[in-house]
């Protein structure tokens, strides 16, 4: 067993064996994986068993591990910068430098851990309800259990390469897990999509992890012993003052392009909501706690890189709090016209990435981190619900408008937990998404960045807005369509109202969910509560959805903030000595670090500051940047709970009178009003971005202009080659005839011979004539070479 | 450079061995087909086993050190002697082309194509390999260039009697464009020997020599040897012959070509005209750069033409040797070593597109990819198998293609001392562009091929039930090895660096590297 040798100079640093093995954690459902590709079909479960063993095997492996780490922090005050439990192996080399493969574990990635094992968990259980007797069963789990494996893996990366293994792993998953019932043209062009569009940001990664490699490696071979790819010594490099600043902002840009576009930020959002082709569960994993968090958790693992490069608190705006402010805003807008609960569903998450994106782009890190923590929870509940509804009331369909309506009084679990998590959601207190994404604006107003702020009040109130319209078009109002026991044909909603979303609206996924039970079982019921296998996984996420936000509940003080001591790194400077110990072959890189004496830590208001972040460290190396925590007040939480409240009664009386009262003030009024209905058909269409991605640049792409390239292949290179082969063939013929024939031989019979050259390219030639051109091409090289030889003596 | 010299039996062997089985086979009437496949094969295993007898008995902690070693006299008239060695830049590639043909040569028991002739087309094949593991083991201009030409012959007959439709032309077109460009390369030859005082065409000697020749005259020379060796990669815009001859070639000769017939040319650029001639190598290199990014994109339009599937793997070759070229030109160590990884990567699994776009074919009679759809209804097995190689080939990370992609992207940001930075860095935004391309044509021909319901016309219950079957016995055989590789070599990258690095490292000397 390997023991990290660790210690610092006030106290040891406790480890333990989950701690030190964490890296087994993503092979667990790797092997997973295998097993269920070969063997899956001839297992009981078909497969299943293995994926849920897997994920509970990694829930078990990472609760243990965040339970030493835990007991790691509290082991040493509170000041100390806790190291995290690094391990490296030789993965490749290249110019001399090894690269390693390993574990890279702190706070951070052990919160990630734990919610990836325990969603991923709960989602495989659940599915073996929800997609029971699907034809691809086993494949399905196959991908999900990959999907999770790659995940972990990025997760626990201890450099970059290992992180873009893992986020490419989940790219391809999704690519398998949204084409699922790829039969169907529809779905496949969703998978397509996802996949091409998380490529095209991806761009950015590998642009961005070169730019910084190169900037990096030389430092922190030197002081660290690492290679230029290693988490830790990115961050300790970013925060050394020695980084070339046009260096890390590259990098950090191209890196952030990346993010962009993994987690659904404007303008790369396009693919979330057509993700939603894929079976109800994987858009619970993908957009809780996998995939769409990665780009977050990007920025927040190398976060002294994006602190450095983006001068984050140096300004009041940057490239990354405004990616992340737009991003609220506009996709909130966009689930205001959806009549698709899972894609209302797809654009909150996409505005709840907003929010952590502008948390990380305003030096809010753990707000931030807590709130992908918190959204995990009640986001993976919503969509369970929304895939509840579909599986047992609404008879797969997912149209809110057509085919639900009153359901609270059929489905009391699912209308419970969806209310619960709706108004974790929403921010309302003491649910979870109040401590987190309160803080989030707190801190963004109190670091300055007021403006963001403003943008994270008006993206409360949406929110609260568009979540209120969709639970009352699921759950009041009278059953309508399938929720009232209607049976419709298929294919049904092409020519039906709210022609404006048909080709979405129309549902894929209804369509396919349909043609995948392959017998319909459902026929005969009306609507009704789902199993067990269903209900209680949402009813443990609801828990967690009121309960996770005590984790780090600020406004109790600062007994409650856990998370703040477990997770955040501290901002200290620490000496490194005993370094050179590169992952050699042995599997182990050691280091040892310890507070050096010289650097007396600053008091500054009860609350401990360093420089970290501000100024290079005069000797020793920072991993973390002082960061602001703003004070709570509750004068401030009422205001945004005032905003949240004023959003839920305004659109509950709208959709009161929308949709129940049908009044003639207000339905159709995007019809009557031309700047409403513009504004409308702007939404609608969805910014007409995938118009101008789909249209406009794929289609240019994938048409005039590779076609024109492949013109000039033709015609202009491959008419050069042409050229030639025919002109020497003319040429040699003119030879023959007029030299060989005529002038040596002078015969006559071999002119009938020549006379089939005229005209047919180089087509059929005996091989003979091969040997004719060889000899003239030899001819030919011998002659250059001469002239070449006597031109250069 | 030093060299080891233990076991000098074990090269000449791996590598005359196939011509051994020749001449059996030339013993073997035609009509016995059984047996002449069975002594073609059991050839091939046992110049397997002398492969696997040399990368066991391989000293990989002097990887960078020619070793099983012999110098011979071979024409001392012209100065030219049978010197051959071998390093850890030779070694995958020597191996690879040995496991390759033995996989041909399973995946042919039962695929030989029309017009059959199952004994003049394993000759074909035998002689192949003789021509590969040589020109791979030669240190010695003329030997290589020897091997390098014998290569030509078989493949000519194995388009131009075993091809599609129009073979005749794809065949000769093949033919003269790579002679064309050996007849140059040739002259270089010739005139590097010359300008080095007509001492020896061994390369040692050359390298110790050829950075002393004056440097215009040294530019000459590179240019010479650069159409002879970018023809054969191919290297926009000499690679208009590749398409047609990968179209019209029978699936066997896809595969050898895509899997090291293209590799003889980039390993041409590393073993010769780059350690030979350095100061002209920094002259070419940003040129080089510039024709591999172009490559890259154009390769990819190229492929989003398509409308044949086995055209379009084709093109994807010119993109993929645009990273091998791509990370050559950077002239240092990280970018040689991502184009020697990325040679065999691409062997891997372009090899592997070939044989399913083969097996495409002889079930479908077409490769016509609008006619093509719902393979993965048909033949589950087949169609994921697809989809995997289309995966391995867009450079997922942790398959094999990845660590030739992505590390030769690297290297570009930082190229050897002396080459414009700015230039480079531009190429390496480009490139990581073409990864996008890569996804876009490979993923858009498994959507339309793999997914969606079987067009009518091969739907079942239309006479097409019987052809229309999923992996057969010899296929598995044939492409496991392949398949496992990529695995392999995508999750454990380090089993090729270890090799490949210290050798680089020696190669590039003159580059201070």
């Amino acid at each position: 067993m390997l023991v990290q040798a660790t210690e610092t100079a006030e106290t040891v640093l406790t480890s333990g064996w989950f701690l030190d093995h964490a890296y087994i954690i993503p092979l667990i459902p790797a092997v997973a994986f295998f097993l269920i590709i070969f063997f899956g079909k001839r297992m009981p479960m078909k497969g299943s068993e293995f994926g849920i063993a897997s994920m509970v095997g990694a829930l078990v492996f990472s609760g243990g591990a965040a339970y030493q780490w835990i007991q790691r922090v509290n082991g040493v005050s509170e000041e100390a910068f806790v190291e995290p439990v690094i391990k490296s192996w030789t993965w490749w080399q290249n110019g001399g430098f090894s690269f390693g493969i390993g574990q890279h574990i702190d706070g951070l990635s052990l919160t990630i851990l734990v919610v990836v094992a325990f969603i991923s968990t709960l989602v495989q259980i659940y599915s073996t309800e929800y997609l029971h007797g699907d034809r691809r069963y086993t494949h399905f789990f196959a991908s999900l259990t990959l999907f999770s494996a790659g995940m972990l893996n990025m997760v626990v990366a201890e450099n970059m390469i290992q992180l873009i293994l893992g986020w490419e792993i989940m790219g391809l998953c999704s690519f398998m897990l949204i084409g699922h019932w790829w039969e169907d043209g529809a779905n496949s062009r969703a998978a397509l999509k996802a996949f091409f569009t998380t490529r095209t940001g991806d761009i950015g990664l590998l642009v961005g992890t070169s730019v910084l490699f190169f900037a990096a490696n030389d430092w922190t071979q030197k002081n660290l012993g690492v290679s230029g790819f290693s988490i830790r010594g990115l961050s300790a490099w970013a925060l050394s003052g020695t980084a070339g600043q046009a260096a890390i902002t590259v990098g950090a840009v191209a890196l952030f392009i990346a993010c962009i576009g993994k987690s659904g930020q404007f303008p790369l959002h396009t693919w979330l909501p057509d993700a939603m082709a894929g079976p109800t569960p994987v858009s619970s994993l993908l957009h809780s706690s996998t995939m769409v968090v990665a780009g977050v958790f990007l920025v927040a693992r190398v976060y002294p890189v994006f602190f450095e490069g983006m001068n984050i608190l140096g300004t009041n705006v940057n490239f990354i709090v405004v990616i992340g402010g737009v991003t609220i805003v506009i996709a909130a807008a966009l689930a205001f016209v959806q009549t698709d609960i899972k894609k209302v569903l797809a654009y909150s998450t996409v505005s709840q990435l907003g929010y952590m994106m502008m948390g990380l782009g305003a030096g809010a890190w753990l707000p931030a981190v807590f709130h992908i923590f918190t959204h995990a929870f009640f986001k993976a509940c919503l969509f369970l619900a929304a895939g509840s509804i579909s599986h047992s009331a609404s008879h797969h369909s997912f149209d809110m408008k057509k085919d639900m309506g009153g359901l609270r009084k059929f489905m009391p679990i699912t209308f419970t937990t969806w209310i619960i998590s709706t108004l974790a959601l929403c921010g309302v207190f003491p649910f979870s998404g109040f401590f987190s994404k309160d803080e989030i604006i707190d801190n963004v107003g109190y670091s300055g960045y007021s403006l963001f702020m403003v943008i994270g009040l008006v993206g409360a109130f949406l929110t609260a807005a568009y979540m209120t319209r969709a639970t009352y078009l699921t759950f009041f109002g009278s059953p309508r369509g399938a929720a009232a026991g209607e049976h419709h044909d298929e294919g049904h909603g092409h020519d039906a109202h709210d022609s404006h979303d048909a080709h979405d609206a129309h549902g894929h996924d209804a369509h396919d969910a349909h043609d995948s039970h392959g017998h319909d079982d459902h026929a005969s019921h009306g609507p009704r509560e789902s199993g067990p296998l269903i209900t209680i996984p949402l009813i443990i996420l609801a828990t967690l959805a009121i309960g996770s936000g005590l984790l780090n509940a600020v406004p109790f003080g600062e007994n409650w903030e856990n998370l703040k001591k477990w997770v955040e790194p501290r901002a200290e400077v620490v000496n490194v000595t005993g370094v050179k110990e590169p992952s050699g072959s042995h599997g182990e890189s050691r280091f040892v670090l310890t507070a050096p004496s010289g650097v007396v830590a600053a008091e500054e208001g009860g609350h401990h500051k360093s420089d970290c972040g501000k100024k290079a460290p005069e000797s020793g190396v920072c991993y973390a940047p002082q960061l602001n925590h703003a004070p709570f007040k509750w004068s401030k939480a009422a205001l945004s709970l005032g905003i949240v409240f004023a959003g839920m009664i305004i659109s509950w009386l709208l959709c009161v009178q929308l949709y129940t009262r049908k009044n003639k003030a207000l339905v159709g009024l995007t019809q009557r009003n031309k700047v409403l209905g513009a504004g409308y058909a702007f939404l609608a269409n969805k910014y007409y971005l995938d118009h101008l991605y789909e249209k406009v640049i794929v289609r240019s792409i994938a048409y005039p202009i590779s076609r024109g390239a492949y013109w000039i292949n033709q015609n202009v290179l491959d008419g050069i080659v042409n050229g030639a082969g025919i002109g020497s063939r003319k040429i040699a013929g003119w030879v023959y005839r007029n030299v060989d024939q005529r002038v040596v031989d002078g015969a006559v019979n071999g002119a009938g011979n020549a006379a089939q050259g005229a005209g047919g390219a180089l087509q059929p030639v005996q091989s003979g004539k091969v040997n004719q051109y060889g000899a003239l091409l030899f001819g030919a090289a011998a002659i250059g070479a001469l002239v070449l030889v006597i031109i250069n003596t | 450079m030093e060299v080891l010299s233990d076991h000098n039996w074990v090269l000449t062997v791996g590598t005359f061995l196939p011509l051994v089985g020749v001449l059996i086979m030339l013993f073997i009437p035609k009509t016995d087909e059984v047996l002449s496949k069975s002594v073609a094969i059991a050839t091939a295993a046992a110049t397997l086993a002398v492969g696997i007898f040399t990368l066991i008995q391989f000293n990989y902690d002097h990887a960078d050190k020619m070793q099983f070693a012999a110098d011979a006299e071979w024409i001392s008239v012209i100065k030219s002697s049978y010197l051959i060695g071998i390093d850890g830049i030779s070694l995958p590639l020597y191996f690879l082309s040995m496991v390759i043909t033995l996989l041909v040569m399973i995946y042919s028991w039962n695929h030989v194509p029309s017009p059959g002739n199952a004994k003049a087309f394993f000759i074909l094949m035998l002689v192949l390999q003789t021509g590969m593991a040589g020109t791979f083991i030669a240190r010695d201009l003329i030997l290589f260039f020897v091997f390098f030409e014998l290569v030509l012959l078989p493949m000519y007959f194995m388009i131009g009697v075993w091809g599609g439709e129009n073979r005749q032309y794809a065949s000769l077109k093949f033919f003269l464009y790579t002679m064309f460009g050996s007849a140059l390369m040739l002259v270089a030859f010739l005139a590097l020997f010359f300008k080095t005082g007509a001492e020896s065409f061994s390369i040692p000697y050359l390298i110790e020599n050829g950075a002393g020749i004056a440097k215009n005259t040294q530019i000459w020379i590179f240019a010479g040897m650069f159409v002879g060796f970018a023809v054969k990669v191919p290297m926009f815009p000499f690679h208009t012959w590749l398409p047609d001859a990968h179209t019209q070639a029978p699936t066997q000769g896809s595969v050898i070509l895509a899997a090291i017939l293209l590799k003889l040319g980039t390993y041409g650029f590393v073993r010769i005209a780059i350690p030979i001639l350095p100061a002209a190598a920094k002259e070419w290199a940003p040129w080089i750069g510039l024709l591999a990014v172009i490559g890259i994109i154009y390769g990819a339009l190229g492929c989003l033409a398509q409308t044949d599937m086995k055209r379009l793997i084709a093109f994807s070759s010119v993109a993929h040797m645009g990273y091998v070229m791509l990370g050559i030109s950077t002239l240092t160590d990280f970018g040689l070593n991502a184009a020697m990884f990325g040679m065999v990567a691409h062997g891997l699994i372009t090899g592997m597109l070939f044989f399913i776009a083969g097996s495409v074919k002889e079930r479908y009679h077409t490769l016509e990819i609008k006619r093509l759809s719902g393979m993965l209804v048909q033949m589950p097995k087949l169609g994921w198998i697809l989809g995997f190689s289309a995966m391995a080939s867009l450079g997922l990370p942790g398959l094999a293609g990845f660590w030739g992609e992505f590390p030769a992207i690297l290297s570009a940001y930082q190229p050897a001392e002396g080459l414009p930075v700015e230039t480079f860095r531009t190429y390496m935004v480009i490139a990581a562009i073409g990864t996008v391309f890569a996804a876009a044509y490979l993923l858009w021909l498994y959507q339309r091929t793999a997914f969606g319901e079987p067009t009518a016309e091969f739907a079942a219950g239309h006479g097409h039930d019987e052809d229309i079957h999923d992996v057969n016995k010899f296929e598995w055989i044939a492409w496991t090895p392949l398949l496992i590789a990529i695995v392999v070599f995508g999750v454990y990258p380090q089993l090729m660096f270890k090799v490949l690095d210290p050798a680089v490292g020696v190669t590039l000397k003159a580059f201070g590297g």
